[in-house]
């Protein structure tokens, strides 16, 4: 319904602006702020790509650990669902499926958020 | 280039001024004062005392009277209690700046202190790869471990007021702020349910730094020039501070435990060898549990600053997508 160009081309766009355009011009906090704000977009951009297929992965797992049969409940009060069980001591480190479901969702947040960073870098090559 | 209005750096740089003549020997001018980036919850600025002798370098941390002193972090003692720790840290010898002058209410200029302005690299990443470091970087954990046995041999008569937050008094307060934002995350859930289940027996308590990480230490080649940021100053756990260097964050992608540039091991050697109470690794590594949760809690309180305070910067909004990096670490120490 809208017309092109897509999100990830226009935020892309802009991305590609404030590194090659913009920063070079750029001096001491305001490039700083500019280089904070160019790997923000790069955060939209991955979110675009990675984000729909990761959500509907995390509620799969989510129904499956919590045994909830409202398969189209949104995902925000699975998490909190969660969270209370975690919180009342229903479920812990020792349940079934728990942590192996918050490594993959802590994963898939990462390839979004901080790909580069250390502690995924090791998580995802200890594990490949 | 500098976000701040101009007027307002006038009248800094005026009042500053009026300080500087005043109260440091021979002064009879200073530079403009340069915003320095880092240290987001209290601002710094780098200038010159002019004297006959030559220009002296100078440093001033404030909380500038139009806001809030910085309270993001939930547990930041005021800068004048922290100018008094630096002094404190000064007389027994460890490396801090030299504090010249604690500004006063009729000075205008808010909370804070002017301090000498040391040389050296705070920046972590340059620490860790720069070459002019590489001598110097496998004795930094020994020197740190040094260094804090120094900062909890203090005696605590002698610290002005401080709080007391042991292992309990945190997870509560990490716990009350978690909870206050209501942002659900499992993942800290379930740290938050570990932690109560380790919690160690009641330690001695010490002078704790607070924030004594690789980012807040002055190094030159030769060493620890400086001990910076102590507003996260407390009554504690010693261990807390092993622990806390420790965190995965503050090694900024290095392959070393400590601050990415040394091992536990020597930080203990150190600790001990300068007359600290034994370490205990296991406590260390709780503490670094502890302090690995801490910090992603504090992202997520930073993003409600954007959210819900005044600071409308892109640095505030992205920092809550770091607390997933936390996320991973938790579980890696708590699950692996």
């Amino acid at each position: 319904m809208y017309d092109p160009p897509n999100l990830t081309e226009l935020v892309t766009a802009v991305r590609e602006f404030l590194e090659d355009q913009a920063l070079p011009q750029l001096e001491g906090r305001t490039a700083f702020h500019a280089r904070v704000a160019a790997n923000a977009l790069a955060i939209v951009e991955r979110q675009l790509a990675l984000g729909p297929e990761a959500e509907a992965a995390e509620r799969t797992r989510l129904c499956d650990l919590l045994g909830r049969t409202d398969r189209d409940a949104d995902l925000e009060s699975l998490t909190r669902d969660l969270c209370r069980r975690i919180r009342d001591g229903e479920l812990g480190i020792d349940s079934p499926g728990l942590t192996e479901h918050l490594r993959l969702t802590t994963l898939d947040k990462l390839a979004v958020d901080q790909p580069r960073y250390s502690g995924y870098r090791r998580a995802t090559h200890s594990r490949s | 280039m500098d976000p701040e209005p101009a007027k307002s750096t006038d009248a800094l740089e005026a009042g500053l001024r009026r300080v500087v003549v005043a109260r440091i020997d021979g002064a009879n001018d200073v530079t403009s004062p340069r915003r320095l980036s880092g240290g987001a919850s209290q601002e710094t600025w780098s200038f010159d005392a002019l004297t006959p002798g030559g220009p002296v370098p100078l440093i001033l941390r404030r909380s500038p009277p139009s806001k809030q002193p910085a309270q993001l972090l939930g547990s930041a003692i005021g800068l004048g209690t922290e100018a008094r720790l630096i002094e404190l840290a000064a007389e027994v010898k460890l490396p801090v700046p030299i504090v010249r002058t604690v500004l006063l209410p009729e000075d205008e200029l808010g909370e804070g202190f002017v301090m000498e302005r040391l040389e050296g690299e705070t920046l972590a990443r340059r620490i860790l790869r720069d070459e002019q470091f590489a001598a110097v970087r496998p004795k930094l954990a020994l020197q740190c471990g040094e260094i804090l046995a120094g900062i909890h041999a203090i005696p605590r008569e002698r610290l002005p007021s401080l709080p007391t937050q042991d292992a309990r008094g945190q997870l509560d307060q990490y716990r009350g702020i978690y909870d206050h934002f209501d942002d659900p995350r499992p993942v800290f859930e379930l740290a938050f349910r570990f932690i109560e289940d380790h919690l160690p027996a009641a330690p001695d308590l010490t002078l704790v730094h607070g924030d004594f990480r690789n980012g807040n230490l002055m190094i030159d080649p030769d060493g620890v020039r400086g001990v910076l940021d102590w507003e996260l100053a407390h009554v504690g756990d010693p261990m807390e501070d092993l622990g806390w260097i420790c965190v995965n964050s503050w090694r900024f992608g290095g392959e070393l435990p400590v601050g990415g540039f040394g091992t536990r091991e020597d930080l203990a050697k150190g600790y001990e060898a300068a007359g600290g109470a034994p370490v205990d690794l296991e406590r260390v590594r709780f503490w670094e549990i502890v302090g690995t949760l801490k910090w992603g809690v504090i992202c997520t309180m930073m993003l409600s600053a954007f959210r819900h305070g005044g600071d409308r910067s892109v640095e505030r909004a992205a920092i809550g997508r770091r607390a997933s990096e936390t996320e991973i670490d938790l579980l890696e120490l708590i699950a692996p």
